[in-house]
């Protein structure tokens, strides 16, 4: 029953997704001052590499003994790893929905390391995923090409078209209608998500693209859907479809 | 043992000035926010950055509650003799660190 509404929602959003398409796309680096870019520019700077280093060291050491390490598995990340975080969030067949990389890190730290999985979030989580996101630094967003992603990313769609909070906004009145345009005195940007995990300067930390929707979501005082929901999950997938084809610029810096 | 990047050359020309730049993990906590239970969070500054070319202060700072989180501090020297640069941080509550890089100067 679900699923055959969601069908149904795919066959009416077509459209839509077709016209975002059209929309010159815009990364948020381009909205940002000289000094941000010029922290993302150079890797010396970008305070996101500090995180990066630990993720390179987690990757290369075995959790506890007698485990096998990431890299006892697949090998020096430089190569092996290199465009993987370009084609998530991905269909997981055992979970029946996406999963983005943090969620397939998780997955293998407990079926292939018998470790618990990081909770969401959690600093060595956000290092690993940096350090794999900048293996496809450079390289064009890939969603899967996958029938049973299209369902979820339109849902995702209209969770962003949905107006929500006690603002009563959705996400593409902002992203999509006012984009260019000033919310009290800083630029709307398109709301591409090809640079997570990004260390943030409101933030002072690196963060999640599901810390990032948490803040939009609180931001036009609707309550925040749980961590791990069925809703992040969506709207993720819709906006690597949406990103599709743009350059991963992770770990971005933004504002 | 918190977390650091250095940029410096591995090795540069007698007389060339070089840039040296240092980023450190820390959360330079002011002070003067309160945290989720309304009480103040205790300040964690790092107070003082200093950098030693073989052993002579060529660069020293003073940081204080405005630095943001994480400091990255450029500056240049210029390059005399090989050896070794070491950086050092110290901080509230005892924090104290240094990297050391070595240059070759030809």
């Amino acid at each position: 029953m679900r699923t055959r509404a969601w069908q149904g929602l795919v066959l009416a959003c077509g459209v839509s997704v077709a016209a975002a398409q059209d929309l010159p796309r815009r990364s948020g680096f381009e909205d940002m001052s000289p000094q941000t870019q010029a922290m993302q520019r150079d890797d010396g700077q970008n305070p996101a590499m500090l995180w990066v280093q630990d993720g390179a060291a987690l990757w290369a050491r075995a959790p506890a003994a007698g485990v096998s390490a990431c890299a006892g598995c697949h090998g020096d990340a430089r190569e092996a790893m290199r465009g993987v975080a370009a084609r998530y969030p991905a269909f997981d067949a055992a979970q029946r929905r996406p999963v983005d990389l943090a969620g397939r890190i998780n997955h293998c730290r407990e079926r292939r390391q018998s470790q618990p999985p990081w909770p969401p979030e959690h600093e060595d989580l956000l290092a690993l995923e940096s350090y794999l996101a900048l293996q496809s630094r450079g390289l064009p967003v890939a969603p899967p090409d996958d029938a049973r992603l299209v369902p979820w990313r339109a849902r995702g769609e209209m969770l962003w078209r949905e107006r929500i909070g006690q603002l009563n906004l959705s996400c593409a009145q902002c992203h999509d209608e006012r984009a260019g345009r000033r919310l009290a005195g800083s630029p709307i940007p398109q709301g591409h998500a090809n640079g997570y995990p990004l260390y943030r300067l409101e933030w002072q930390a690196l963060g999640s693209l599901q810390r990032r929707l948490r803040n939009c979501v609180t931001g036009v005082r609707a309550a925040p859907w749980p961590a791990g929901s069925d809703e992040w999950a969506a709207l993720s997938a819709w906006l690597a479809w949406r990103d599709r084809g743009m350059p991963i610029e992770a770990p971005a810096v933004r504002p | 043992m918190a977390r650091t990047l250095i940029t410096a050359p591995a090795s540069a020309k007698r007389g060339d000035v070089i840039e040296l730049r240092t980023l450190i993990a820390h959360p330079m906590e002011t002070g003067f926010r309160p945290g989720a239970d309304g009480l103040l969070l205790p300040r964690n500054l790092v107070t003082r950055f200093s950098c030693r070319y073989n052993g002579e202060l060529v660069f020293s700072a003073e940081l204080f509650a405005a630095v943001a989180a994480n400091p990255y501090l450029a500056f240049t020297t210029v390059a005399t003799e090989s050896g070794s640069l070491s950086f050092s941080w110290e901080g509230d509550h005892g924090f104290a660190q240094t990297e050391t890089v070595t240059l070759t100067v030809t």
